[in-house]
């Protein structure tokens, strides 16, 4: 295994050009255009055998992915940001129709006011669109993810699409050392493309994306739910095989310190690299700290997460983007887990770092000493509240 | 099962024996014009073809689970984007070929009606056939948004009648003239466009055959007669056709690599009026203080009509 230093948008493509899809439809836009740049590169030097698409917007690349997945392959994109909105009505058709297209999502701020940095808006008003979502921390995860996001979606229990995210610039822009398994390798982990009743089967024709009424319309979206309920035993097993082949070993989320922890940050993405070396420094002072990173987002692993998190006096779940008039979607989340565990924690949720601002170690030091306070006792100001918002 | 396909001669006789790829006891309207076009296109194909269509009055009446009129593949994801979808369908079917999963040679027809077609689909429409993709695209124009209850679209004749233009007592209907698709269609330079009805039957086969064996994009504008918002009869779609074209209103020609040709000429150009009259959502326009639009009208048809004739260059028949 080859150590490389390279940028997440880098590590990414690369991971396209291992798996050689048949079909890449896209569209660039901020921050992902590189990723799919640098796979154009392969194409014109002949180092993949995919036909690439290159569409006039993003809705359309969504209608290829899916025209060409139904057709009967491998079929990904990358996307961002207001490329992931428009394409957001695709992205309902993508899961009801069963089609396991792989996207890396950069993810990016939503306008208006415009901005092209990193938050997790896109994603996170993408979550009930019936696609399973993976996070990463970092490169290594964002290339790690993306090869075993083909053997998720194309399990024959599941056959849904993927969304693996990874924070725009932080991730996607900056130069990280990580590894490359070899191209073989890679290979042989997603295997071959099984086909599924496709379109281009010409000897069984086929009619895809019927009008379904009252009849049986209800029931098919309750199959989607039994579908999406098994999507974590695959996550799992395909976790575990590629930790064998890559020594890398990943969970349903990442836990830190968290077993006899009294408090707990709930963080996605990049910024739990942050949080955690605060953790260690606030451990130091004897403050017993840890933190659970989401990595499978959709569908959300409640009991797990709640038994990770349910011994804890004190929960602050972070929050890179918002529900105006609500709290931040992965507050929602861990409540609705821990309220269902019977969970003792008290909880805030702090939304931080949209439009691309920084998240600062002094941030995570603020938020574990409000968490201390409240575990001492002491009463809980704002459930909701803003970090690092400019007076 | 797959159906057979092959190059019958565009006669009844032998197409009387071919099978119709789009099965009848389908839902769409007695009357309908779209469901003989498809008809009349498929048939018309020398080569298994696989299709995709806009979501619409075609699409929610062919295939309603657990029942399909399709014979062929299809494909329907949503209302703007029949062309990217089956951009999608067609690389598919290139990386097969790549491959060595398939060697047959296939082609690709999308279906979309004007609202698909002109208006929120065209920007989809406009990238596939800019990239080239080897695809027909086959609007069926009725000239509103049927499926959703006779709205206007930019395909819909000025003056008429329709839900969301509806001919009031100081707006005597659509007040804008017809979006000229065809001619948009022609300026992306693809090998092929024209513009068929199926009064014209042979026509419109002979067009649906060279577009379909083209290598390369290609467009078909078809005129499609809905009685439900042209508020005629049901069984006069054909007859409303052949006015269309009589009346110049609707005139055959192709562009073929640049080259127009008119393929029709009249014997006698019939006043518009013939075409309009039989049409309740033109009714309006014959009181005496719409005379003006109905004059507008005849300008607007007469304009386009010698425009084709100076610019047609092959022979007319």
């Amino acid at each position: 295994m080859a150590k490389v230093a390279v940028t997440g948008n880098s590590a990414v493509a690369n991971a396209l050009r291992q798996v050689n899809p048949d079909v890449c439809a896209a569209y660039p836009i901020t921050p992902a255009t590189d990723l799919m740049q640098q796979f154009s590169s392969y194409v014109s030097d002949g180092k993949v055998d995919t036909e690439l698409v290159l569409v006039e917007s993003e809705h359309s690349a969504m209608s290829a992915c899916i025209g060409a997945a139904a057709g009967g392959g491998r079929v990904s994109t990358a996307t961002s940001s207001q490329g992931l909105a428009l394409m957001w009505e695709m992205l309902h058709i993508a899961s009801g129709m069963s089609l396991p297209i792989i996207m890396p999502v950069v993810n990016r701020a939503l306008s208006a006011p415009l901005n092209i940095h990193g938050d997790h808006s896109d994603a996170m008003y993408s979550r009930d669109t019936g696609w399973i979502q993976l996070w990463s921390e970092n490169a290594q995860e964002a290339y790690d993810n993306t090869i075993m996001a083909y053997r998720i979606a194309e399990h024959k229990d599941i056959r849904l699409p993927i969304m693996v995210n990874m924070d725009g610039f932080i991730i996607s822009h900056s130069i990280e050392t990580m590894e490359y398994l070899e191209d073989d390798k890679v290979k042989n982990f997603v295997g071959k493309f099984e086909r599924v009743n496709p379109l281009l089967d010409l000897e069984n024709p086929k009619s895809f994306g019927p009008l379904i009424l009252t009849d049986y319309y209800h029931e098919y979206k309750r199959l989607q739910h039994e579908i999406m309920g098994r999507v974590k035993g695959v996550v799992n097993s395909v976790t575990d095989e590629y930790a064998k082949l890559s020594g890398r070993q990943y969970g349903l989320f990442d836990s830190y310190r968290l077993e006899d922890a009294e408090v707990g940050i709930v963080v996605l993405g990049s910024a739990a690299g942050t949080t955690k070396d605060v953790i260690d420094e606030y451990r130091d002072k004897g403050i017993k700290a840890g933190l659970l990173r989401p990595r499978l987002f959709r569908p959300f692993p409640f009991g797990e997460v709640a038994d990770a998190l349910k011994h804890l006096k004190a929960v602050a779940v972070l929050d890179r983007a918002d529900s105006f008039g609500s709290y931040g979607p992965v507050f929602m989340e861990i409540s609705s887990a821990l309220y269902q565990a019977g969970g003792q924690p008290k909880m805030i949720n702090k939304i931080y770092g949209l439009g691309g601002r920084d998240y600062m170690p002094s941030q995570a030091a603020e938020v574990i000493e409000e968490l201390n306070d409240i575990a001492q006792g002491g009463a809980i100001k704002l459930v909701k509240d803003y970090l690092g918002v400019r007076g | 099962m797959k159906i057979k396909t092959e190059s019958t001669p565009l006669k009844l006789k032998e197409l009387a024996k071919k099978e119709n790829p789009f099965e009848s006891g389908h839902r769409m309207c007695s009357g309908c014009g779209a469901p003989i076009v498809v008809k009349m296109v498929l048939m018309a194909s020398e080569y298994p073809v696989v299709a995709s269509n806009a979501t619409g009055c075609l699409e929610v009446s062919s295939c309603i689970s657990e029942y399909t009129a399709w014979k062929i593949p299809w494909i329907h994801t949503a209302f703007e984007n029949a062309a990217a979808t089956l951009s999608g369908v067609e690389a598919m079917y290139k990386a097969w070929k790549k491959q060595g999963l398939i060697d047959e040679k296939v082609k690709f027809v999308a279906f979309g009606g004007d609202g698909g077609t002109y208006d929120i689909g065209f920007q989809s429409l406009s990238g596939a056939m800019e990239r080239g993709h080897d695809m027909v695209y086959v609007c069926y124009d009725n000239g509103a948004y049927m499926n959703t209850g006779i709205q206007r679209s930019s395909a819909t004749p000025r003056g008429a009648n329709t839900t969301t233009s509806p001919a009031g007592s100081v707006v005597p209907g659509k007040q804008q003239g017809r979006k000229d698709l065809t001619r948009i269609m022609a300026a992306h330079n693809i090998p092929y466009v024209a513009q068929a009805s199926p009064s014209n039957w042979r026509d419109l086969m002979t067009k649906a055959r060279k577009a379909i064996a083209i290598d390369g994009p290609a467009f078909l504008n078809v005129l499609s007669p809905c009685n439900r918002g042209w508020r005629s009869q049901t069984n006069d779609a054909i007859a409303l056709c052949k006015l269309a074209v009589e009346t110049c209103y609707w005139p055959l020609y192709e562009i073929e690599n640049g080259e127009l040709t008119v393929n029709t000429t009249p014997k006698e150009k019939k006043p518009l009026d013939e075409f309009l009259k039989p049409q309740g959502r033109f009714r309006h326009l014959f009181a005496p203080e719409n005379e003006s639009v109905l004059k507008q009208l005849q300008e607007d048809v007469d304009r386009e009509w010698n425009r084709l004739i100076k610019e047609s260059s092959g022979e007319s028949k």
